[in-house]
Order: C-alpha cells, then structure tokens, then sequence
C-alpha cells in the first residue's frame, strides 16, 4: 500500500509538478503573510508586506495547485460523473476549494485593510487577514496529508 | 494508514516546510532592498526565525524520514541513482543556504550595531549590505538546488 502512494503513472509527473510546486508556492506566501502580520506591531511597512504575499504570492501558488490538481484528475477520469473518487481526493478539493475561498476573503478583507491604512486605520481588517492566513494553512497541512499519505 | 505512509506523509509535509522557508526567504529579499533603517531592519528578524524554523524543520524531516523511506520500501534502495542524486542536492541546498544566511545576517549585525549607537536614520552602508548581490546569487543557487531536488523527487529518473 505504501508503494502504491508513491508509484504514479508517468502521464501524472508534470502536472503532479506543476500542482506541488504551486500548493508549495502558497504555502510559503502564507508562512510569510501570516509572520509579517503578526509581526509587524503597528509597522505599515510590515502589514503591506503581509498582505502582498498572500497576493503576490499564495494567490498564484494556489491557481497552479488547483489547476495541476484538476489536471491530475481529469486525466484519471476522476472528475467524469458518476466515476467514484477516492477518499484522499475528496479531502484535497474540499481543503483547496474551501480553502480558495478563504483565501480570497482574505484577501477582499487585508485590502480594504491596507487601503484604510493611508488613514490610519484598517488594523483590525488586517488582524482578520491574520487569523484566516493562519487557518488556512492549519487547512494546508491537514490537505498535505491526506494527499501525501492517502488514507482510505 | 500504515506507519510507512504515516511517514511519506511526514515526509512530504517536511519538504512542504523547507520550501515555504525557502519562499519566505525570496519575498524578505526583495522586501529588506527596500530598507535603510536600523529599526525597520531589526524587525525583520522574527520573520527570519520563522523561517530558520521552517526551513530547519524541513531539512532535517526530509533527509532522516526520507532515508527512512529509502530503506523501508522494497521498490527504492539507497543507492538509485535519482536517491543518490537527492541526497548530493540537499547537501549542496544546505551549504548554499548557511552561506545565504551568513550573507544577510551582515545586514541585521550592522542594523544592531547602529541602533546600540543610537544612529536610529537612514543608513546607506546598512542598505548596501541589505542589497547584497551575493546574498541574492547564494539563495538563488539553494532555490535552484531545491527545485531539481523537487523535480527529481516527482519524476524519480531510473526508477522502475
């Protein structure tokens, strides 16, 4: 069983690519985001850098995760309907798509923060971002898990 | 699920850390070309821990859990070429990595120094050493180190 969590068809190898080095992408966007905004105790320089990475950065690595993923399954007539998927498949599109969602509200909440910010507010919209950056890759590691270790 | 796919998991999970340390590390490069003050310097150092913890976390996860898998599964042997081919880039990632940090700790050195002085304003020399070249070439090389590390990892040359 745990060779065939590894053993993969070779038709699987540059989309596997291109979907775990985008999930790795956004992971680290996120560790960035979420550091710089927890650490930046009031520095606007500091809270910008926090809500840029998770736009500049975990935004593209999660479009190329999820884009690589569906290619994956596509190819394996997962997606057809009617086709069953396997247990570990259902949790990663549930944590990526879920996990998409929470990332652009994040996003929609840090930049009306950074917007406020030339005001001297939005601090709190920020602490928002904060808290959904961290979920979110709480989220992460849970779907790398399942994908990496494929329970039943 | 099994211990060795417990294991895998841990595995790759690890590897997730070391490259998310090695993102972290891109975006405070492009970031600290910007900064010219002590203080602003300084702040950046907690950041820097975190991403010491994930990359540090991340380099020991992936070689011991890794060499782990090596010898517990029966299709891999430690002596595959693609393995071996691992191994020698996650040497070669670490070296250019210390070197990286060496590179960019001159930086936050001399942004303590200023601060203990009291010179609390812009600095060219601290910004000249927050835009070191050759920080930016060493962590580069790690980058690229790691991502054939990756590719090698996925399309597993020679293997049966």
């Amino acid at each position: 069983m745990s060779v065939l969590a590894i053993i993969r068809p070779d038709s699987w190898e540059f989309p596997l690519f291109l979907h775990v080095l985008g999930a790795m992408v956004l992971v680290g966007g996120l560790l960035t985001g979420a550091s710089s905004l927890a650490f930046a105790r009031g520095d606007v320089k500091y809270l910008r850098l926090g809500y840029w990475s998770l736009l500049a950065v975990s935004l593209p690595g999660w479009i190329l995760m999820r884009a690589g993923g569906e290619w994956i399954a596509s190819r394996e007539g997962w997606t057809k309907s009617g086709v069953p998927s396997p247990t570990w498949l259902d949790i990663g599109f549930l944590l990526a798509d879920a996990g998409g969602l929470i990332l652009l509200v994040s996003l929609v909440l840090g930049g009306f923060g950074v917007y406020r910010l030339r005001q001297g507010k939005g601090a709190g919209l920020l602490k928002a971002t904060l808290v959904l950056a961290v979920i979110l890759l709480a989220a992460y590691v849970v779907a790398v898990w399942a994908m990496s270790g494929k329970p039943d | 699920m099994s211990f060795d796919e417990w294991v895998l998991a841990l595995h790759v999970l690890s590897a997730f850390a070391y490259v998310g340390g090695i993102v972290l590390f891109w975006i405070l490069i492009v970031a600290v070309r910007q900064i010219d003050t002590p203080g602003e310097t300084i702040r950046m150092a907690p950041i820097v821990k975190v991403g010491n913890v994930a990359v540090a976390i991340g380099g020991v996860g992936t070689i011991v859990l890794g060499i782990y898998l090596a010898f517990a599964l029966d299709s891999y042997a430690i002596w595959d070429g693609w393995i071996i081919a691992a191994l020698v880039l996650w040497a070669v990632a670490g070296a250019f990595g210390q070197r990286t940090g060496a590179a960019y700790m001159r930086g936050l050195s001399k942004a303590k120094e200023l601060e203990e002085a009291g010179q609390g304003g812009s600095s060219a020399e601290l910004l000249a050493l927050n835009r070191t070249s050759n920080g930016v070439v060493l962590h580069a090389l790690a980058s690229a180190s790691v991502l054939l590390i990756l590719i090698d990892m996925i399309f597993k040359p020679g293997a049966p």
